[in-house]
């Protein structure tokens, strides 16, 4: 009988080896007679624990980790294949059962219900977890009812704007017109993110289904997936999977049967932070430089190519199967005021276990930095996280108790965004944190407006100037003043938003800009 | 520039007129054809000459100026003939709060470049990135389309060393 062996195919998971690893079981395996199946699995997300290698019992699966190619040979040694063995149980990566560890146990996972269970390209593995039960339901809606559902789960954009995505696609529904699009945000660009790379790698059907259901629900019957071009593993599984979709009958003409048509293309995008603004997004997949459009008129009225389209993050749209397959009252029971559902928050940076956590809104910065995170990967005390991405504020420790909702970071004058929190020790210089800031800016600005494309240039040369211990004072009044020009006069969230880390490093980590205290 | 496009136009590839044709055929009617056709030009020849900027915008009906505006536009399309390989190290806030500084600073003293220049071997181009989407295992680069994480000096001179020896990947 041979043994189902599970190696991630995961690219964080293959940046520490686990092809490698792969490789040597396969051939360790073969040098002694024993016959193991590899299956390429996506990741659990317990990153710090890869390459995590699983064994298939019937207990459920045994895992072991963080493995090299160098443990390999050991492992064979202990036995690891017979996880009853008492030196298989012994061996020093031996972390007992997945779905026991903690760190896993404890998370609300729902729009990650499958990723690192199931083999991602495989449609049979998808359809045996419930693959496709959201879009069988959809299909014995009316569009209308469709869009209500998704409006009364209370889902909201996952991408960071938060705009309630039921009265996007009801905007979208309401518009007459011959043709319609909905478009797949994949420009994760933001530090510290990483759950649509991992949607997208691990579990490209629920995003396939979620657009399909979009297309149906709003009467587009053309989706586009705008991928970043630093995603070469995402890009080789979407196209697979959709190849899969199309000779099964889950996109195409007739979706499964029915009089729907649905046709999906990934367009690669080209290395630009500022493309994944929804308008500039529009601007590069219709082949132009990616400068952002004035609004109005608003996509969801006159988006690509001048029609209607909805434009959702990935995990906005990979939401929607689990939505429509247990209904809008389950999801919406999950989190906290008006965040309802869950948020796979990506635990990044300076952090001794980074990985992804899908939890119900609610949860605390602290509880996921200290009981999740394991504290920072230096054992230095943590001094800063950046929450959102870089256009997110930098919190101090002092605000770590926040919980992690829409309107609570809205009241701290900080951002949620896509969920990624990049922890920083007590060794960050939050000085040159600001100067990055305005430096990112000025390399990723699209040029448009003034205040961004000018400000962010203008921002790093104060900056240098401030960090030289010139002026400092007046200086820093410069930067306030500049940063006040770029949140009120700047055409997107690029040049409004970077004041949010600049003037939230100055605000809670004075000392870094060698001033007594931030009221200056 | 002018010594530019004949140094781009001596270095493309033999049958590289037929095979741009057939691009052009191929994506010309696609709704929003010129990045997938920039694309396939820069997987063709791991960068965009400027020598086909005519040819593309009379294909598409747009102006040179246009062509060379989108190209220039987006950091992922290369207009000079990079390396055998390139490595993209990640400057981004999360790689930053692990060091990536430092592996900065050594890779261009290993190879005696800055960014967007390329090792005198011909061996390496060096660029730098904003987010490989491998946060919790910081830092991390990418060396073509092989990514690495939690990388310490050492492996990346390791990585640097083995790139050195090799032929570009297909």
């Amino acid at each position: 009988m041979s043994t189902i062996v599970y190696i991630p195919r995961d690219s964080s998971a293959l940046s520490v080896g686990a092809e490698k690893v792969a490789s040597a079981i396969s051939q360790e395996a073969a040098k002694r007679g024993i016959a193991v199946t590899l299956v390429r699995n996506g990741s659990r997300g317990l990153y710090w624990l890869e390459t995590m290698v699983e064994v298939a019992t019937d207990k459920g699966r045994v895992a072991y980790g963080p493995v090299k190619a160098a443990d390999v040979s050991g492992l064979f040694e202990a036995d690891f294949l017979n996880t009853e063995a008492a030196s298989a149980k012994a061996h020093r990566l031996n972390l007992g059962l997945t779905e026991e560890l903690a760190w896993l146990k404890q998370q609300q996972r729902l729009t990650f219900a499958r990723v690192g269970i199931t083999d991602p390209v495989s449609l049979e593995d998808y359809l045996a977890h419930d693959g496709y039960q959201g879009l069988k339901n959809a299909l014995k809606l009316s569009a209308a009812d469709i869009v209500k559902t998704v409006t009364d789960s209370g889902l909201r954009g996952r991408g960071g704007a938060a705009f309630p995505t039921g009265i996007k696609w009801n905007t979208v529904l309401g518009c007459a017109a011959d043709q319609k699009y909905i478009v797949c945000n994949a420009d994760e660009g933001d530090s510290g993110t990483y759950s649509d790379r991992m949607i997208m790698e691990n579990d490209p059907y629920v995003l396939i289904e979620g657009m399909t259901i979009a297309g149906i629900a709003v009467g587009a019957t053309q989706g586009y997936i705008y991928l970043r071009s630093e995603y070469p593993h995402a890009l080789a599984v979407l196209n697979e999977a959709i190849a899969k979709a199309q000779q099964a009958g889950y996109l195409g003409d007739n979706i499964i049967g029915s009089s729907h048509d649905f046709k999906l293309e990934v367009r690669r995008a080209a290395g630009a932070y500022v493309c994944g603004e929804e308008t500039s997004l529009l601007e590069s997949l219709e082949g132009k430089r990616g400068l952002v459009r004035f609004k109005p008129p608003l996509p969801a009225i006159e988006g690509l190519f001048g029609k209607p389209t909805v434009v959702n993050n990935v995990i906005s749209l990979a939401t929607v199967p689990i939505i429509l397959h247990k209904g809008a009252q389950y999801y919406a029971d999950y989190g906290m005021g008006r965040s309802r559902g869950t948020l796979p928050i990506q635990l990044a940076g300076n952090i001794k276990q980074g990985g992804l956590v899908e939890l119900a809104f609610g949860i605390t910065l602290r509880e996921l930095l200290y009981d999740y995170g394991g504290g920072s990967a230096s054992g230095r005390p943590i001094k800063a996280v950046q929450v959102g991405g870089p256009l997110g504020a930098f919190l101090p420790e002092s605000q770590f108790d926040t919980p992690l909702d829409y309107e609570a970071f809205t009241a701290i004058w900080a951002v949620l965004g896509h969920g990624g929190i990049v922890a920083f020790d007590d060794t960050v210089d939050m000085a040159k944190m600001a100067r990055y800031a305005f430096e990112f800016c000025a390399i990723e600005s699209c040029g448009k407006c003034t205040p961004c494309r000018i400000g962010s240039t203008r921002g790093v040369e104060v900056m240098d100037k401030i960090i030289a211990g010139t002026d400092r004072v007046k200086n820093i009044k410069l930067v306030r003043d500049l940063s006040n020009t770029m949140l009120n006069g700047s055409l997107c969230a690029l040049g409004g938003m970077t004041p949010y880390p600049v003037l939230s490093a100055i605000n809670h980590f004075p000392a870094d800009f060698n001033i007594k205290d931030a009221a200056v | 520039m002018l010594q530019d496009t004949l140094i781009n136009q001596a270095s493309v590839q033999a049958g590289w007129a037929e095979k741009l044709d057939q691009l052009i055929a191929q994506y010309k009617s696609m709704p929003g054809a010129l990045l997938p056709l920039l694309h396939a030009i820069q997987d063709e020849l791991s960068y965009i000459p400027e020598s086909v900027y005519p040819k593309i915008a009379r294909a598409l009906a747009l102006s040179v100026a246009e062509v060379h505006g989108v190209v220039s536009f987006y950091h992922h399309f290369k207009t000079h003939k990079p390396g055998r390989h390139v490595l993209q190290i990640c400057r981004a806030e999360s790689c930053q709060a692990m060091g990536s500084e430092g592996l900065e600073a050594h890779a261009k003293q290993c190879l005696s470049i800055d960014y967007h220049e390329t090792s005198q071997d011909q061996a390496i181009t060096l660029e730098p990135v904003y987010c490989l989407g491998n946060c919790a295992l910081s830092p991390a680069v990418m060396l073509d389309e092989a990514i690495f994480g939690r990388v310490s000096k050492a492996d990346l001179e390791a990585l640097i060393q083995d790139a050195k020896k090799t032929e570009a990947q297909a």
